[in-house]
């Protein structure tokens, strides 16, 4: 089959690869029909991830058919269409149990290696390095997706692979970071990041009813888009004006409420802290930039809170503790619990109180998949999400 | 504590007291664990290691602290760039000094002690070029750094070939995550929480024909009779490695202990207990292996089995061990199901690659 693999740091290829087999009972192979390119793969692409492997099938965000399944596979037939979460997760674990899904104890089986650098293993996810499995992604004309009955969702009649694609990722994502800001009437949002998970923050943070949003980026047509699409009342252009300055001036001098990092480790810009963190990350002196962390936690109100859902892979450095325990902050993140929002979310995506289809703006086909990524990794065309079309 | 009180079966009688494994020993598994593995002073070596460490923050805040008395003291002219370099250098010693003193691995540090070393001497004769400086006093400093130059080179060769493993740094290596080579042996101490109850744990472990379903390096065990089974290990290049072992206590849904017979090749011993986590978290299980590698050949052959990480190894059994009771099988990845590296590409063929039961997993293994 045709798989697009990670060949070295920005070299992306489309490759003849064998195709999937079932290796656990609990496995499920399923035919792409779509798949994405997600803003996370471009952390691959720039080799900011590490334990990648030339020839890696990359891709978790993906929707098919499935045509085979396991022999203890019960909720799921061949012929089913359904949207598959990124994290796997065994459903039978303290962690799944609980509703964490992408804390799966069970699904990484190279958990040793993520111990080493993070205490603990995070469950394994689709085609994103061997710290988290070692799993082939889904940019690719078939797939093997682990304890099936357990992640995939049957998608119901009626709707497009756009309409639902994004529930594999972005969506939830999105909307975890604006539920973790638990946000109470009156609440100002700000979200930094106008990718498109950040625009899904945005629109569900209008849905879990903040008062304004204020959308941060440094391009004018993402940031457009967060305003004419997602629903940010206000956008701060960093490259044109100081973003403390300008949040004081939006709130009152409060700071907003709630602040959602939808950046992560490749922060841009500028000055001689964006300076200092280019220098350290490249001598591997830390692995991730925390520029919009660092900005939000300073600019956040005196007891509210900082959601972080752009992700981080190491050690960051210049941390502001102090801000975050004199100005009582709360601190939350995660990697997305996929599974316990996908199915309240597609119950809004049919009631038509969102469509996640305005943050696409580019349909390939699979082949082209190293086009795509060259146009989003360098913001070409107004490139905010990249859908690649197989079969 | 274990009494003799407690309805126990105990197998094994007055062997039991003979070997390492004398049944007294079992008996730690249930220490506090306020007690447990107390840092030691370690070797020799490691102890200079951290003397350096010290001396290196020290040496550090006095640079930061007090240039202008440091500048005297070395005889170099007190001005702006000397107060810079002193500055950076004092930051430089402090890094290193952290880092030999925080980091499991401390070598690669003490290296980068040589290196500042290295620079400091080349500062010095720099300075001495200059009318300005004391020679006599740089003459002195000169000879000092030189000193510990050769002091920390020896140092980090030490602990370069040493290792410098983390595991060396317990004394009987009996934290839990822990592992230790010793001359005793290899102690490795692991623990893990499943999602099941106590007996079902305790059932799936009690018949020791289930351990190589998720051991790696087992590649079989037989029950012989009541308390003797006989194991059958896989060693590198092929080789196998046999003994039998006695079952020494088996304590039901709590513990069981077993230990090789007098005249196994690789004398071992282990224990496992059964808890209930706390608010219905399942069960903690606890796991203690001891294993007395020979010399010569076969001891080298059973050293490499190991790796460098026992505790490793044992880890990833015990992670198998709870992919086993919570989902039935262990959890394979297009990866994980090559021994080596391999890109996460499905495989050509399944008859290519060793899946199943224990042998999916490569963890911990070691890689010729």
């Amino acid at each position: 089959m045709k798989a697009v693999c990670w060949m070295g740091k920005r070299n992306i290829q489309v490759e003849d690869v064998p195709d999937p087999k079932i290796l656990n009972s609990h496995d499920a192979i399923v035919k792409i029909t779509s798949t994405a390119i997600c803003g996370s793969d471009l952390h691959l692409v720039n080799g900011f991830v590490p334990t990648m492997e030339r020839g890696d099938i990359l891709g978790h965000e993906f929707m098919g058919e499935v045509v085979e399944v396991g022999r203890s596979v019960r909720n799921l037939k061949v012929g089913d269409r359904v949207v598959v979460p990124f994290p796997i997760s065994c459903g039978a674990c303290l962690a799944c149990t609980a509703g964490m899904f992408s804390l799966c104890e069970n699904s990484n089986p190279n958990a040793w290696i993520a111990e080493k650098l993070l205490g603990h293993s995070p469950a394994g996810i689709f085609g994103y390095s061997h710290m988290l499995g070692g799993f082939a992604g889904g940019q690719a004309e078939y797939v093997r997706v682990p304890f099936a009955d357990v992640g995939p969702l049957k998608v119901p009649e009626g709707l497009t692979d756009e309409q639902v694609l994004f529930l594999t990722d972005i969506l939830p994502t999105g909307y975890m970071g604006a539920e973790m800001c638990d946000i109470e009437p009156g609440d100002v949002v700000a979200v930094w990041g106008a990718g498109p998970v950040g625009q899904f923050a945005i629109a569900s943070a209008k849905l879990l009813g903040a008062e304004r949003i204020i959308a941060i980026d440094r391009f004018q047509y993402r940031l457009d888009m967060a305003r004419e699409r997602a629903g940010a009342a206000d956008i701060i252009n960093y490259e044109e004006v100081n973003v403390q300055d300008a949040l004081l001036e939006l709130t009152g001098g409060r700071g907003p409420d709630r602040c959602i990092d939808a950046v992560g480790m490749e922060a841009h810009g500028h000055g001689v802290t964006y300076a200092y963190d280019r220098v350290k990350q490249a001598l591997m002196l830390e692995s991730d930039r925390p520029l919009a962390l660092r900005e939000a936690i300073l600019a956040c109100r005196r007891g509210g809170t900082v959601s972080v859902i752009g992700v981080y892979g190491g050690f960051v450095d210049k941390f502001p503790m102090g801000a975050i325990l004199n100005k009582s902050l709360t601190l939350r993140a995660g990697q997305c619990h996929v599974h316990r929002y996908m199915r309240p979310l597609l119950e809004r995506i049919q009631q038509g109180e969102i469509d996640p289809t305005f943050v696409i703006t580019h349909r390939l086909p699979l082949d082209q998949a190293p086009k795509g990524y060259d146009m989003f990794l360098n913001k070409e065309d107004s490139c905010e999400k990249v859908v690649l079309k197989v079969a | 504590m274990t009494t003799a009180t407690e309805p126990i079966r105990r197998y094994g009688g007055e062997a039991g007291e003979r070997r390492m494994g004398s049944y007294q020993e079992y008996g730690r598994y249930s220490r506090r664990y306020t007690d447990r593995a107390t840092r030691t002073g370690g070797t020799d070596v490691e102890r200079r290691s951290r003397g350096l460490g010290w001396f290196s923050i020290g040496l550090g805040l006095a640079q930061i602290g007090a240039p202008r008395t440091l500048a005297r003291l070395i005889g170099i002219r007190d001005d702006d760039e000397t107060r810079n370099t002193m500055f950076a250098i004092g930051l430089r010693e402090i890094t290193s000094g952290i880092g030999i003193l925080s980091q499991p691995r401390s070598a690669g540090w003490v290296w980068t002690r040589v290196g500042g070393d290295l620079m400091d001497l080349a500062l010095l004769g720099k300075a001495m070029r200059s009318e300005e400086n004391e020679r006599g006093r740089l003459a002195a400093a000169t000879a000092a750094v030189a000193g510990v130059t050769v002091l920390d080179f020896m140092t980090g060769q030490q602990l370069s070939k040493h290792g410098n493993g983390a595991g060396t740094r317990y004394e009987g290596g009996r934290a839990a995550g822990s592992g230790q080579r010793s001359e005793r042996g290899i102690h490795v101490t692991q623990a893990i929480t499943i999602n099941r109850p106590r007996n079902e744990v305790y059932g799936f472990w009690q018949n020791f024909e289930n351990l190589p379903r998720f051991m790696a390096h087992l590649e079989s065990v037989q029950v012989l009779d009541g308390n003797r089974s006989r194991w059958k290990a896989k060693a590198p290049a092929g080789a196998t490695v046999e003994w039998e072992a006695e079952t020494i206590e088996d304590r039901p849904n709590e513990l069981i202990a077993w230990r090789s017979l007098p005249d196994a090749t690789v004398p071992n011993s282990g224990s496992v207990r059964f808890k209930d986590a706390p608010g219905n978290r399942g069960t903690e299980v606890l796991v203690e292996l001891t294993y007395e590698p020979p010399g010569g050949k076969v001891g080298a052959l059973i050293a490499k089995l190991f790796g460098e990480e026992p505790e490793q190894q044992v880890k990833g059994d015990l992670r198998r061990f709870k992919q086993v009771m919570e989902t039935g099988e262990i959890v394979h990845s297009d990866a994980s199901i090559h021994r080596g590296l391999h890109p996460a590409q499905p495989p050509e063929d399944l008859s290519d690659v060793e899946l199943l039961g224990s042998r999916g997993g490569s963890e911990g293994a070691t890689r010729s």
